[in-house]
């Protein structure tokens, strides 16, 4: 009977053999797949095991971490706390157990959770010295009081809206403010009572003002007659016209090219054979109408796309790209360059076309992140300022600044007048759906210039207003002043 | 047969008497390790979890010991020359046992669900119970051919106890299975001992048919055939394992008892046909049954396809279940040396996280080094048991204890294979590491009688009568 039961010995050995092959296979061959695997919720035990770092603005941090009970229903120890929430959330997105990540919070996850490769060493050095892991921090751009400003602005005016503050000299994003907006503390954990719920009426099906869409950079507006600042610079930079001054032949009333329809005025302004400077003080849609025809659809789409139109702009969170029309006639051109028709632009662009007119015609890349830190505060990494075009000549520029300048002195745009500073600026009033039926947008986008002739800030704001009527709605009335508060806060911080 | 117990000198009718090595001291030695070992892991894991060495170290560590010792004296009073591996490799696996249980007592999750909570004091005491039958075992069964006269007996008590989850009123259908009797609020698992008293059955049968069923037998094609009538023993037991499958839906139990019975078919007769036609008809029964019992073929798609059935499980489809990819998950995290005791997280895989699944924490929490190590301790097991096989003198011993080790080294390899997604899964639990009071007790019996069967095989011989013609040759005693 012993043959056999060598046998058997052997097979029970094999046996065992075919288990350690299969742990080998588990353990060593698949382990990190299974480790990694993003249904595995050892992955979101971790990420949320240790505190989140934190987003700066000011030296100061907007957001914390709190340690959360674990309990048998929660087995994440911590959980992203927000100051002013609702005001900085269009700048830092949310972080939420339950619901993930978005915006910057999802854009700098690796370095705010620590997981990120440039902290490999650190994290090694922390792992040897038994020091647990920690996330970095990601300082902003922004500034406190400028986007305390617009959110107050905002939250004042009560309708729907954005406004974003610009350094023109470097792109560096001073305020990027929406309303309404949303408290991201509300929603943070993973509590079904609590979490869900606030979340669940935050959503756009629940809340038809759809406080978690960031207006500032993912909606885009019909721009109105802020856009005849680009018109303008279309018209400089294509040598239509060369000066500011210059009389632009321009018959009134105005029929649009190819039709029998006129292209009207808002009341009756002086817009017969106007400068541009007139023309852009009292906003006359018949000049800059004609400019765009007279240019051609080309031309007005290389002068748009040099502004920033027609594409993404990564801050590094990802922006809506605005539209200028590529396929039009010459009637619609001619609306297209009074901000009608198929054209809209986020606040952020239209800040853009502020800040590029305002530095001379260098248009700098947006950015709101001014550099990673690791959690011992040291640099990962600093973000320079970099050059995205040259919309217009420094020439070019100056008498487009003189123009807008014009506008807050004497045109439509007085409200934003400020002691001390000279602010060039261009309202909009924006018409938008089926025969005009919806409210209509205002806008208002200016910059600030001090004696020294340096520009600090740039800023579009666009409110829709609920409560007024048609009439008193214009980017004069209800923009100008938010904008102007900004500026402010900006130049007052700058002293 | 009996050359092991003497590899110094082959003059056993003289030198025989002077005593073999009887190994006590060795055995003692081990102990103190698999007693050390789990309090070490106990303390690792308070430390883990709550920062602090647990306030229960000193009277756990006192009462595995005690335990442990306990064992041990009885060995060497009834069983001097026992295999000295078995008792400390079966104590350790106990002890860490009980520490991950323990472990996963602190999971606040596993309380919720009132999987786990106070289950490590329930099952030192289920140890202490297991530590009494192996006790009784070594201590009023002198000699393990006694159990030959209950051949038959043994036969009825095994269909009683593998039939009594099928009683209405009696049976608990946990998940699918139905392996559990529910009596007085406890819950056996009768199959445990069934497997201890049907390797009693089949060694007293196969002892005496061997003949019949080895020789009578017809060649064809190199196989030996048997003959239309001896397979009937084999039909039986193979329809029974069927039966068991069909009612009790357990692929596992079935599998044991039908392999333990090839096993034990095959060394009795020598005959290899026999290996031949078991595989066939386990592969034909098993094949059939999944095919049209619902919840083996779940339990096959499980097996196949995981994140499928994690899937299905998480958008709430009725009957499935995410354990078999919960487990996977652990594994694969735990790596190559594991996260350490008590910062896993196998909670995730909830039901049965402490009894069928244990593993899996292990996996998680010590890695590949300590699945290894437990798997090549579980081998090492089954290893001497087949060596006291070998080392028996009689069939019927030998067949005990090969029935036994092999029935052992199936049932780690089925619920390792299956928590591990070698197999299907199946509802049966890791002897000694899993929660579970009839798999401790029924595996310390298992280990009693193993120790029994050894300490006669290894026993030296009888000293020859006093030979007055041997003046001659006296030996000079040291």
């Amino acid at each position: 009977m012993n043959k056999p039961l060598r046998r058997i010995a052997i097979f029970c050995g094999l046996l065992v053999l075919a288990l350690l092959v299969r742990d080998n296979w588990l353990q060593y061959v698949q382990a990190d797949t299974l480790r990694s695997d993003t249904e595995n919720r050892r992955v979101l035990i971790a990420r949320y095991s240790t505190p989140r770092g934190d987003i700066i603005v000011d030296g100061n941090p907007i957001t914390g971490s709190k340690k959360t009970p674990t309990d048998s229903l929660n087995d994440f120890a911590y959980k992203r706390t927000y100051k002013d929430g609702a005001m900085w959330a269009p700048v830092t997105g949310f972080a939420s157990q339950a619901f993930g990540a978005t915006q910057l919070e999802s854009v700098e996850d690796g370095i705010l959770t620590g997981d990120d490769d440039r902290l490999f060493f650190r994290n090694t050095l922390d792992m040897l010295t038994g020091k647990p892991k920690q996330g970095g921090n990601v300082v902003t751009t922004l500034n406190a009081a400028a986007q305390k400003a617009a959110y107050d602005g905002l939250k004042k005016v009560g309708g729907k809206g954005a406004a974003v503050a610009l350094d023109p000299q470097t792109g560096a994003i001073l305020a990027l403010a929406s309303y309404p907006s949303y408290d991201p503390s509300s929603f943070a954990g993973n509590s079904t009572s609590v979490d869900s719920k606030a979340w669940t009426a935050l959503q756009k099906k629940n809340n038809p003002n759809d406080p978690m869409l960031n207006r500032a950079l993912r909606e885009t507006y019909p721009p109105g007659s802020t856009f005849k600042v680009v018109t303008a610079a279309a018209a400089l930079e294509n040598g239509l016209y060369n000066s500011a001054d210059e009389n632009t032949d321009s018959p009134l009333p105005y029929i649009l090219p190819n039709t029998q329809t006129e292209l009207k005025n808002e009341g009756n302004i002086p817009c017969k054979n106007a400068t541009m400077r007139v023309a852009l003080q009292f906003s006359c849609n018949t000049v800059f109408g004609k400019i765009g025809a007279d240019l051609g659809k080309d031309k007005m789409l290389e002068e748009a796309k040099k502004f920033g139109f027609d594409s993404e702009q990564f801050t590094p969170v990802r922006s809506n790209a605005s539209n200028f029309p590529e396929k039009m006639d010459r009637p619609q051109t001619a609306l297209s360059s009074i901000g009608q028709f198929e054209t809209a632009a986020t606040p952020l662009q239209m800040a853009m076309v502020a800040s590029a007119v305002a530095n001379d015609g260098k248009l700098m890349k947006p950015y709101m992140v001014d550099k990673l830190e690791a959690s011992s505060l040291d640099t990962l990494t600093q973000t320079q300022p970099e050059e995205l075009s040259r919309p217009l000549s420094e020439k070019n520029a100056q008498v487009l600044q003189s123009m807008m300048e014009t506008v807050v002195q004497k045109g439509t745009g007085t409200n934003a007048q400020l002691p001390g500073v000279t602010v060039g600026g261009k309202t909009g009033t924006a018409q938008h759906g089926l025969n005009n039926s919806e409210k209509p947008y205002a806008w208002f986008i200016s910059y600030a210039k001090l004696p020294d002739g340096s520009s600090p800030v740039a800023v579009a704001v666009v409110v829709e207003d609920d409560k007024a009527n048609r009439d008193d709605i214009s980017g004069g009335g209800l923009a100008a002043p938010i904008a102007k508060n900004v500026m402010e806060a900006v130049v007052k911080s700058k002293k | 047969m009996s050359s092991s117990t003497n590899t110094t000198t082959h003059h056993t009718s003289t030198i025989g008497s002077i005593g073999a090595p009887s190994r006590r001291n060795t055995e003692l030695a081990l102990l103190v390790f698999a007693v050390a070992i789990p309090v070490f892991a106990y303390a690792n894991v308070g430390l883990a979890i709550n920062g602090s060495v647990p306030a229960g170290l000193l009277s756990y560590g006192l009462g595995l010991g005690l335990l442990a010792g306990v064992g041990h004296l009885v060995v060497r009073k009834f069983a001097p020359y026992a295999d000295p591996l078995l008792l400390p490799l079966a104590t350790l696996l106990n002890g860490l046992g009980l520490v991950v249980i323990w472990r996963l007592d602190q999971s606040k999750l596993l309380q919720s669900i009132h999987v786990a909570g106070g289950k490590a004091t329930n099952q030192l005491l289920y140890t202490a119970m297991g530590i009494a039958l192996f006790v009784m075992v070594l201590v009023f069964l002198k000699d393990h051919r006694t159990l030959q006269r209950y051949t038959y007996i043994s036969m009825v008590a095994a269909l009683f106890l593998l039939l009594l989850p099928l009683v209405p009123g009696l049976g608990l259908n946990v998940y699918g299975a139905k392996i559990w009797i529910s009596v007085g609020g406890f819950t056996i698992q009768p199959g445990e001992f069934a497997k201890i008293v049907l390797a009693v059955f089949f060694a007293g049968y196969l002892m005496v048919k061997r003949d019949a069923l080895a020789l009578a037998s017809r060649r064809f094609m190199g196989l030996y055939l048997p003959r239309g009538r001896d397979l009937g023993p084999i039909l039986v037991v193979w329809a029974i394992s069927i039966l068991i499958l069909v009612f009790e839906t357990d692929l596992g139990t079935s599998l044991l008892f039908f392999g333990m019975f090839v096993i034990m078919l095959y060394v009795a007769t020598e005959r290899t046909s026999w290996i031949v036609f078991g595989l066939l008809m386990s592969a034909a029964g098993a094949v059939g049954v999944a095919s049209f019992e619902p919840h083996v073929n779940m339990r096959v798609q499980a097996w196949l396809d995981p994140m499928g059935e994690y899937a299905l499980s998480r958008k709430g489809v009725a009957g499935h279940s995410e354990q078999a990819m919960q487990a996977l998950w652990a594994f694969g995290s735990g790596g190559t040396l594991g996260t350490g005791l008590g910062q896993g997280h196998s909670e995730l895989i909830r039901f049965a996280a402490n009894s069928d699944f244990i593993l899996a924490t292990f996996g998680e929490e010590l890695g590949l080094a300590g699945i290894m190590a437990i798997l090549l301790i579980y081998g090492l097991i089954v290893e001497r048991g087949v060596r006291t096989a070998l080392a028996a003198r009689d069939p019927f011993g030998k067949l005990l204890a090969v029935g036994l080790s092999g029935a052992f080294a199936l049932q780690v390899f089925v619920v390792a294979g299956g928590v591990m997604g070698l197999i299907p899964l199946t509802g049966m639990t890791m002897p000694f590491l899993a929660y579970g009071g009839s798999s401790v007790i029924a595996n310390w019996a298992l280990i009693g009688i193993l120790i029994r069967i050894s300490d006669t095989a290894r026993r030296p011989a009888p000293s020859p009568a006093p030979n007055p013609d041997a003046e001659m040759t006296q030996v000079v005693r040291p």
